[in-house]
């Protein structure tokens, strides 16, 4: 019981280590279980009735399908047209990378229903599209499984892009130019060695959109018309009906597969990994023949295009008097943004404000115990904080009405809880960036600050913190960027008193009032890349200022 | 002197992975004397470094206590202990000049600003390396960044020094250079240092006491001079220098000198604890045999390897069913004798030191 003596005499490690294991099981591990257990329990008895109601008739077993089918279409398409954009900017050398990678991860940063709404605004059946080019001989049946697949692969290929991207720069040329001098054509080098390699990734890029898919909310509330899916009927239960139970018992129906994809991706896939990442950046790669080399450019071109018509359409509605009836150019919309939107403004900024730092700093507190730190329950702790990231918004949004609604802890119409909300659902990207980053800095450079008699939160401060800075701001960042556009949770927690600029936008849609939705979301981007920029700036400082140091090892 | 550092019946096991157990250090006990610099030494994977980690408090031991001076500070947290370290890697802060690297002790100990100037920069030309104060770790070479580490750990003015490994990342002429710095340093300020090496030319060279450890346990503890003529096992013999182990049997002990009967024939070596009967290997160094032209030898043989290595030459000559290493220094012209060459072979009696030898097996093996 040394160790335990040793904790002790280290008080505000014990005091941090006590605080974050007692709010993590409040919001994340509690919420999730009062899910469940809404679920299984009836008239004060154990019982499975909800489930069987559920899965009885086969028009409610849709849903449950219909979630599964959008999600593997979704996780095909977002990984091949991510593998193409990484093939091509990692391997074959095509012209306008910079422009390519910037069309490839821009979908991260607008809100997920921005393209729905530029789906409707281009093939709706007031669509431009619909109007001009089909005018009535095909309707394009845009709400449904079809629309859905079109915005959630542009939606979600930017992860399978980032995932593919790391491994085919991690994929040592050496092999593929060792293929190439036994003989190999190139065709065959990509089809014997790169190709193999980059499974584990494409495996791992599938299951991580198809959870995304899965987890969507905010394009298929708008988009999905007849064609029901889990996450929107579990909250359409909920708000619509007010039965909870079956709320919870969809809610739990859409975490099943979700866990299951993302412990197999977790535990099975990444072990499955041949790719050693060294951090060195490679010399000279292995190019392919001009004619892919072209082939792949007019691809990418052609992805491109479709996402700069989608954007460019939803820029372009918000300066339109009425979609489909009136295309006279007018202001009207971003004047109205800020007269009757102002409140909505003042309250996501001043929500993810909050949120945003205490979520930069708290991933990075945890990041820190759990490489460096031994403890009783640190596994758990890892564990439970990555939760949130696998959990479907929507079940996390119902866990919170269900624990905030009735004292002792009624937070419900307070700010607290959306920001509560915001903060452990958005750690885990700042918890992963953080134990990349300390686990490249060589241990000896802390424990020599403990050596002089640093203790822990001087250690902290002093040193881990400045040598992580990049992380703790990418952490801030992607945390300010979902505050900004997330959806699928804070939908059941936003209040009358504090209410959030998606859910504006969402109204609006659902109101049919399409360009004023399109001005909000171009307004809610362009908030989103100036503090962007300001961070992006805000490193670069930090970063200059350390010129040259690099961690040794 | 009074002791400065004491260990006692230290154990640390870790739990491996997949659930095994490794057992790092088992049962290390050791005095520390003030102002004194003892080496820990052995191959890796010894638990040297795990006895220093939590000497340091970075380790918790399993078992055992650990104290400083009249202090018990087996659960002192890290950070109280007052026992600077100099790590393998530096463990420089790669954010802060080296000023400030090596002010940060007395920062944290709130010591005022003029007073940390003054001390820093006298620190700082202790360890020759005025000038470099405001530069990053990484603008300077890895002999600087090694001092710098130095200064970092002696300004602080620390109950007790410690190395881990520090001159592993330097290349060998610099290593020899550093480590007659810090053995100038140490015996200067009278620091008591506790110095953890793999290297036993370090060792020999630094050390007050050598402590030869080997699968976390403590094989012999003395002074260089001690450990390289009259070491205790065989395990310390062979990782100190070169040694040639000829296996031999006691025949009878008389006044302290056994008769010690092996293939080359019987000998009288100074018995120590032995006694009529027991199995031993006869330590023999190489530079301890002289090599001679055939009829001068006491015994024939023949150059089965010769390896040049400039300054000196190691042969391995066959005699009878041994085979001997010899070393020869100043080699006069060429590359030394063509393998098949006859020789004779030489060596005193005197020369001869006794260990035990545990497994029964006859004949000798050259290491």
């Amino acid at each position: 019981m040394i160790e335990l003596r040793k904790i002790l005499r280290d008080p505000v490690l014990a005091a941090t280590i006590g605080v974050i294991a007692v709010a993590l099981f409040l919001f994340v591990v509690y919420p999730l279980f009062k899910v469940f257990q809404m679920s299984v329990v009836a008239d004060g008895g154990l019982s499975l009735h909800i489930y069987s109601d559920l899965l009885d008739k086969s028009f409610e077993r849709r849903p449950i399908y219909n979630s599964l089918i959008l999600g593997a279409l979704v996780g095909v398409a977002g990984t091949a047209v991510g593998y193409l954009f990484a093939f091509a900017i990692a391997r074959a050398d095509v012209p306008w990378k910079g422009f390519f990678r910037i069309i490839a991860t821009f979908p991260i940063i607008s809100p997920p229903f921005v393209l729905s709404l530029a789906a409707i605004l281009l093939l709706g059946r007031q669509g431009f599209i619909t109007r001009t080019v089909f005018q009535g001989w095909w309707d394009p049946h845009i709400y449904g499984l079809r629309g859905l697949i079109l915005v959630e692969t542009i939606a979600f290929f930017p992860t399978a892009f980032l995932i593919m991207l790391g491994i085919l720069q991690a994929i040592d040329p050496a092999l593929e130019e060792s293929s190439l001098n036994l003989g190999a054509t190139r065709w065959q080098v990509f089809r014997t060695v790169t190709l193999p390699l980059s499974i584990p990734g494409l495996a791992s890029s599938l299951l991580v959109v198809f959870v995304e898919s899965l987890a969507d909310f905010g394009n298929p509330i708008i988009l999905s018309g007849n064609f029901h899916v889990l996450s929107v009927q579990a909250y359409l239960q909920i708000t619509g009906m007010a039965d909870f139970a079956g709320g919870a018992g969809l809610a739990v129906l859409l975490l099943l597969p979700t866990l299951v994809a993302f412990l197999l991706q977790k535990y099975w896939v990444s072990r499955k990994s041949y790719v050693t990442v060294t951090g060195k950046p490679s010399p000279g790669r292995l190019s392919v023949d001009p004619m892919t080399r072209r082939l792949l450019f007019c691809l990418c071109l052609a992805v491109t295009g479709g996402i700069l018509l989608l954007y460019g359409t939803v820029v372009f509605g918000s300066f339109v008097t009425l979609w489909g009836a009136n295309y006279t150019l007018t202001l009207k919309h971003y004047v109205s943004v800020f007269k009757i939107g102002g409140g909505y403004l003042r309250d996501t900024l001043i929500l993810a404000g909050v949120a945003t730092p205490i979520t930069g700093i708290l991933g990075m507190v945890i990041a820190f115990l759990v490489v460096r730190k031994e403890f009783a329950g640190k596994g758990l702790m890892d564990l439970t904080s990555m939760l949130t990231f696998a959990v479907p918004g929507t079940v996390v949004g119902i866990g919170y009405i269900l624990v905030f609604n009735e004292p002792p802890l009624l937070l419900t119409g307070t700010a607290a809880i959306i920001v509560l909300l915001f903060i452990f659902r958005n750690v885990p990207v700042g918890i992963r960036a953080g134990v990349a980053a300390l686990q490249q800095i060589d241990k000896a450079i802390e424990e020599a600050a403990t050596n002089l008699g640093a203790g822990t939160a001087r250690t902290f401060v002093t040193i881990t913190l400045p040598l992580i800075t990049p992380a703790f701001f990418s952490g801030l960042a992607y945390s300010f960027v979902r505050c900004m556009t997330a959806i699928s949770a804070v939908i059941f927690v936003v209040s009358g008193s504090w209410n959030l600029i998606t859910v504006a936008i969402l109204g609006l849609v659902e109101n049919a009032d399409l360009s004023q939705a399109a001005a909000f979301s171009l307004v809610l981007v362009a908030i989103v890349l100036l503090v962007l920029g300001l961070m992006q700036y805000g490193v670069g400082r930090v970063a200059t200022s350390q010129m040259g140091y690099e961690p040794q090892g | 002197m009074s002791t400065a550092v004491r260990l006692e019946k230290l154990r640390k096991v870790f739990q491996g992975r997949g659930g095994g157990i490794v057992t790092a250090v088992d049962g290390v006990s050791l005095e520390v004397k003030d102002g004194s610099l003892v080496t820990l030494l052995g191959p890796s994977g010894c638990g040297k470094t795990t006895v220093l980690r939590m000497i340091a408090g970075f380790e918790t031991p399993t078992e055992g206590e650990i104290s400083i001076g009249d202090e018990r500070i087996t659960t002192l947290p890290a950070n109280k202990r007052r026992t600077s370290m100099v790590f393998q890697s530096y463990g420089l802060f790669p954010h802060m000049t080296v000023f400030d690297n090596v002010g940060y002790g007395l920062r944290i100990r709130k010591v005022q600003g003029a007073e940390i100037r003054t001390r820093v920069l006298s620190m700082l030309e202790l360890v020759g390396l005025t000038g470099t104060e405001a530069r990053l770790p990484s603008q300077l070479s890895g002999g600087q960044q090694q001092r710098v580490a130095l200064a970092r750990a002696l300004i602080t003015e620390p109950r007790v020094l410690l190395f881990d490994e520090p001159l592993s990342n330097l290349d060998a002429k610099l290593r020899v250079q550093v480590r007659q710095e810090i053995r100038r340093l140490q015996q200067r300020l009278k620091i008591t240092s506790i110095y953890v090496t793999h290297d036993q030319d370090e060792a020999m060279t630094l050390s007050d006491q050598i402590v030869v450890m080997h699968q976390g346990r403590i094989e012999q503890v003395g002074h260089p001079e001690e450990i390289y003529a009259r070491p205790r096992t065989r395990f310390v013999a062979d990782f100190i220098g070169r040694a040639n182990f000829l296996a031999g049997t006691v025949r009878a002990v008389e006044d302290a000198r056994a008769e010690v009967e092996m293939p080359l024939g019987r000998f009288q070596v100074t018995a120590g604890e032995f006694r009529a009967g027991d199995p031993v290997w006869l330590l023999l160094r190489p530079e301890a045999i002289d090599l001679t032209a055939p009829e001068a030898g006491r015994w024939q043989g023949q150059i089965a390897t010769t390896t040049y290595l400039g300054g000196e030459v190691f042969y391995e000559v066959t005699v009878g069913h041994q085979t001997l290493l010899i070393k020869v220094g100043h080699p006069q012209g060429g590359t030394g004798l063509a393998a098949g060459k006859s020789v004779g072979v030489t060596f005193e009696e005197t020369s001869l030191h006794l260990i035990h030898r545990e497994d029964a097996s006859p004949g000798s093996q050259p290491a």
